[in-house]
């Protein structure tokens, strides 16, 4: 055993910033980390065992305990709950004998949820060592069940074939789908592979490249929507002889998927598109921080890069140029939603937990190893490709006046065709709709649970009071019909996530309970705020759905969402945004539930919360109160 | 580097070194932000937010933001000082803190900063939480229920070679701050010490001495927080 794990030190350089991968091969290596393991990496890497424990506790994909031969993890997002979590959930209880968090005593079979794993178009999926399993059903879930108790290997598991595109190339092996419903300039055949690298940059200098992206007025596509051009800017005029490029492909908004089928069917796009920032910024490093969820594509996406290698497309002096040397590397990440904000995701690829850094420095300044970092998201990267290839001229001919190109939307939830769609900046809700075929719509989350819910109805009714005068998502006009309200950075900026809610769904309990456990379980717990707050408002939330809410429990809500802004980083900032736009648009699901016209809870029920210490000493109620 | 540049907090001109945080130049100019996390000699990590201030309507943590030239920081606002006072009633129902039986009582910084903000009854409900007591090792106890996870232990308790005596466990609403059990064996006098007097509250507590000093003589017994850095 000690030889094992010194093997894999080895591997690393004894190198404590490389905890994460060491830590991930232990994990592959015996199914979890002993204490024995524990030892001889604080040992080794010069560190305390809290230490060691610490980085490992914080990642859900580590464990500190045996884990089974088959360990399920059960998707529990939203779009999971809309389309029968709970009737798997308790199917693979029933059939495995054991409750989610356990293991068979056996060693067997071990259940586990597990947050959004960016397959809401073929949701419920599970995790079951590595491999997804998609489009869950209890027949499915009792299939899988039966046939792992018969002795089936993992492989043995797939049901009858895979899925399409490069899904089902020997390397991935995936039972997953891509998709794509529909495809514009970004996802179009008019792309020849490599051709930026082999025969444009050549002839252009890194100021022309990061001309062209301003130019272009491309935006990130994460979320934040912070000028590429610029970033590249600032990254260039950086000194140093070593700079970062990181491709952020940690995915983790519930509903996106889109960079998963980037990284499936265009990767040598986003590839590229690394490639040419290293060109613009003069990096020499890059590094693509790819979800565990998506560890089932990692053969595949290096043999890609050894490809690329081989045509002098990575390494030194790429495709002739003298001096530019860059190369990349995939660092695994190992489930936790944070870790996709850019310091965070930097901190967790130097072997710690992933805890957002404070700005200023930011990363283009001070990123990995202190080194000037530059991090974008696949999509973004993907698009400045095609952007340097067909000109900024091109591109602005798309989209609108402030915002331009094309986004690429992953839509799921109640409509007939979940999936990506490249839509061009403009386009507005009540056409997302159209596309993906959904009627009897209530409601739509735009940009994942940090977004923005909207009502199908007029909104200028809606609520006026002194309260609701700061809380302000991007842009609101008061007049504007919701659905009509169009996608773009000045009214609604997303990072692609639409997740459809019909008019049978309980928005209360079932969408924005489910969007709070999500920030509740995911939030880093460095700050006071976002560490206790989302626990303490999702509370009284119940307290209002239970029916003993009182109009000041709204007002609390909406005073409680404003502390919360002083967070440390957007996940605590945004964390009070399930509450904070329901009650902004649809007030009135509140308004019934609360007593309408009492300032404090009546309806304690003295009897029922005495009644165990009653019976414990024997006395009965005298009189009943009601 | 030792320039000097000037900005204002809340109107009143300050003087500063370039290069010093908000917190720092208000400190030295007399203007008392309170703090928590943030700790002499260490690199800051704004984790408590009590120190937050709003620059240009924006809120920024003051123990990690460089003062710059021009800035226009404002600090005792009714809203700020609002929000300070909802931090510190959250950390208390996030716990447990039950001053009058804490051996730091009127040593602790949370319980100054409540007299400081006059907290009463607290807005959020209390989360009656009970992580228990750690007193495995010799010398110290680790009291979890009153742990405001603000590492400062974690950041200025360790060995000669840098290894911590202290570190996080798990996340979110489950973090904890633990001791190494094996370095809790091992830690010198000295070093124990040091561990309980960092820690802003009685989360740290050396065997034997709590009660040593009696209740009602220490330090925020007879002074208020910040009294010693506010000039006016
Ligand atoms: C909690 C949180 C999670 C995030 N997750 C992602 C993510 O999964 N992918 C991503 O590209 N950006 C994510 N971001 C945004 C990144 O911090 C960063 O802005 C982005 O990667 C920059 O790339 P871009 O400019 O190309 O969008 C996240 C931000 C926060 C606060
Ligand atoms: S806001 Fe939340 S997730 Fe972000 S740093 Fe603070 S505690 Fe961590
Ligand atoms: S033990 Fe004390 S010093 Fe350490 S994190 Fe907790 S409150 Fe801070
Ligand atoms: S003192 Fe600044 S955040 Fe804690």
């Amino acid at each position: 055993m000690k030889e094992k794990i010194k093997t894999i030190l080895q591997k690393y350089n004894n190198d404590r910033g490389r905890l994460m991968d060491i830590l991930i091969d232990l994990m592959e290596n015996s199914g979890y980390i002993d204490d024995f393991s524990v030892s001889v990496l604080a040992e080794d890497l010069k560190i305390s065992a809290a230490q060691v424990r610490e980085t490992i506790s914080f990642y859900h994909f580590f464990s500190e305990k045996p884990k089974a031969k088959f360990n399920i993890y059960l998707n529990n997002s939203i779009t999971s709950c809309l389309r029968g979590f709970s009737s798997i959930k308790s199917t693979f209880e029933a059939e495995s004998g054991i409750k989610f968090g356990e293991i068979s005593s056996d060693g067997l079979i071990g259940l586990f949820e597990t947050s959004c794993v960016g397959m809401n178009d073929q949701g419920p999926a599970a995790i079951i060592n590595d491999k997804i399993f998609t489009n869950l059903t209890p027949y499915r879930a009792r299939k899988l069940i039966e046939s792992i108790k018969d002795g089936k290997t993992l492989d043995g598991l797939v049901y009858e074939n895979y899925g399409d595109g490069n899904n089902s190339h020997p390397l991935m092996n995936s039972m997953v789908y891509n998709n794509i419903r529909k495809k514009s300039i970004l996802l179009d055949e008019n792309y020849e592979r490599f051709d930026v690298i082999k025969n444009i940059i050549k002839n252009s200098s890194s100021e022309e490249v990061i001309q062209i992206i301003e130019d272009s007025n491309l935006r990130g596509r994460g979320g934040a929507g912070f000028p590429t051009g610029l970033k590249w800017k600032f990254g260039s005029r950086m000194p140093g002889e070593h700079k970062v490029i990181i491709c952020n492909a940690d995915e983790g908004e519930p509903g996106t998927f889109k960079d998963r089928v980037m990284l499936t069917q265009y990767n040598d796009l986003v590839f590229e598109g690394m490639v040419l920032s290293a060109f613009a910024t003069k990096a020499d490093m890059g590094v693509l921080y790819l979800r565990y969820e998506y560890k089932y594509m990692l053969k595949y996406l290096n043999s890609i890069l050894d490809e690329m290698r081989e045509n002098n497309l990575l390494g030194s002096n790429i495709s002739g140029i003298e001096g530019f040397n860059f190369d990349i590397r995939i660092q695994l990440g190992a489930g936790a939603y944070v870790c996709g904000e850019e310091s965070a995701l930097i901190e967790s690829m130097e072997g710690k937990r992933g805890e957002p850094r404070d700005k200023p420095p930011f990363p283009v300044e001070k990123g990995y190893l202190d080194l000037p970092t530059i991090v974008n998201n696949v999509e973004t990267l993907a698009s400045a490709v095609k952007i340097v290839k067909n000109g900024a001229k091109w591109y602005s001919s798309f989209g609108t006046k402030d915002s331009l190109g094309t986004k690429l939307l992953s839509v799921s939830g109640d409509c007939r065709f979940p999936g990506i769609y490249e839509v061009e900046w403009g386009t507005s809700i009540r056409e997302v709709l159209e596309m993906a075929g959904a009627d009897n719509v209530q409601a739509v989350q735009v940009g994942g649970p940090s977004g923005t819910l909207i009502n199908v109805k007029d909104i200028d009714h809606l609520s006026k009071t002194e309260l609701m005068k700061w809380y302000k998502p991007s842009g609101m006009m008061a007049a504007q019909k919701s659905f009509d309200r169009k996608l773009s950075y000045s009214d609604l900026p997303t990072g692609g996530s639409i997740i459809i809610f019909n008019k049978e769904r309980d928005i209360l309990s079932d969408v924005v309970m489910n969007f709070m456990d999500f920030f509740i379980e995911e939030s880093c717990g460095s700050c006071s705020t976002c560490r206790n707050l989302p626990r303490i408002m999702k509370e009284k939330l119940q307290k209002i759905i239970n029916g003993h809410g009182v109009r000041d429990d709204i007002d609390d809500l909406l005073n409680w969402g404003k502390i919360i802004k002083v967070s440390r980083c957007g996940l605590g900032q945004t964390a009070a945004n399930p509450v904070l736009s329901s009650i902004l648009n649809f007030r009135h699901l509140y308004e019934e539930h609360v007593m309408a016209m009492t300032d404090y809870d009546n309806q304690f029920d003295l009897g029922k919360s005495v009644s165990a210490a009653n019976s414990f000493v024997g006395r009965k109620l005298i009189h009943k109160h009601s | 580097m030792s320039e000097e540049i000037k900005f204002k907090i809340d109107g009143k001109e300050i003087i500063a070194k370039n290069g010093q945080t908000i917190v720092e130049a208000a400190r030295e100019n007399g203007v008392y932000i309170p703090t928590l996390c943030n700790f002499k000699g260490v690199k800051p990590k704004g984790s408590c937010r009590i120190c937050s201030v709003k620059v240009n309507n924006r809120f920024m943590t003051s123990c990690t933001t460089p003062a710059s030239p021009g800035m226009e920081v404002y600090s005792n606002t009714d809203e700020i000082s609002d929000l300070r006072k909802s931090i510190v009633e959250l950390l208390f129902v996030s716990g447990n803190h039950f001053c009058p039986a804490c051996e730091k009582s009127g040593n602790c910084e949370l319980q100054a900063l409540a007299y400081k903000y006059r907290m009463m009854v607290p807005r959020f409900p209390y989360s009656f939480k009970k992580k228990g007591v750690i007193a495995t090792g010799p010398k110290l106890l680790k009291e979890q229920d009153r742990c405001i996870l603000c590492q400062r232990c974690i950041k200025t308790i360790k060995d000669v070679e840098g290894r911590r005596y202290y570190a996080f466990r798990n996340r979110g609403n489950k973090l904890e701050v633990v001791m190494d059990e094996a370095m809790s064996k091992t830690i010198s006098d000295e070093l124990a010490k040091q561990a309980m007097d960092n820690c802003p509250v009685g989360s740290i507590i050396y065997k034997e001495i709590g009660f040593a000093e009696p209740i009602g003589t220490r330090k925020y017994d007879k002074k208020p927080i910040g009294s010693d850095i506010e000039t006016n």
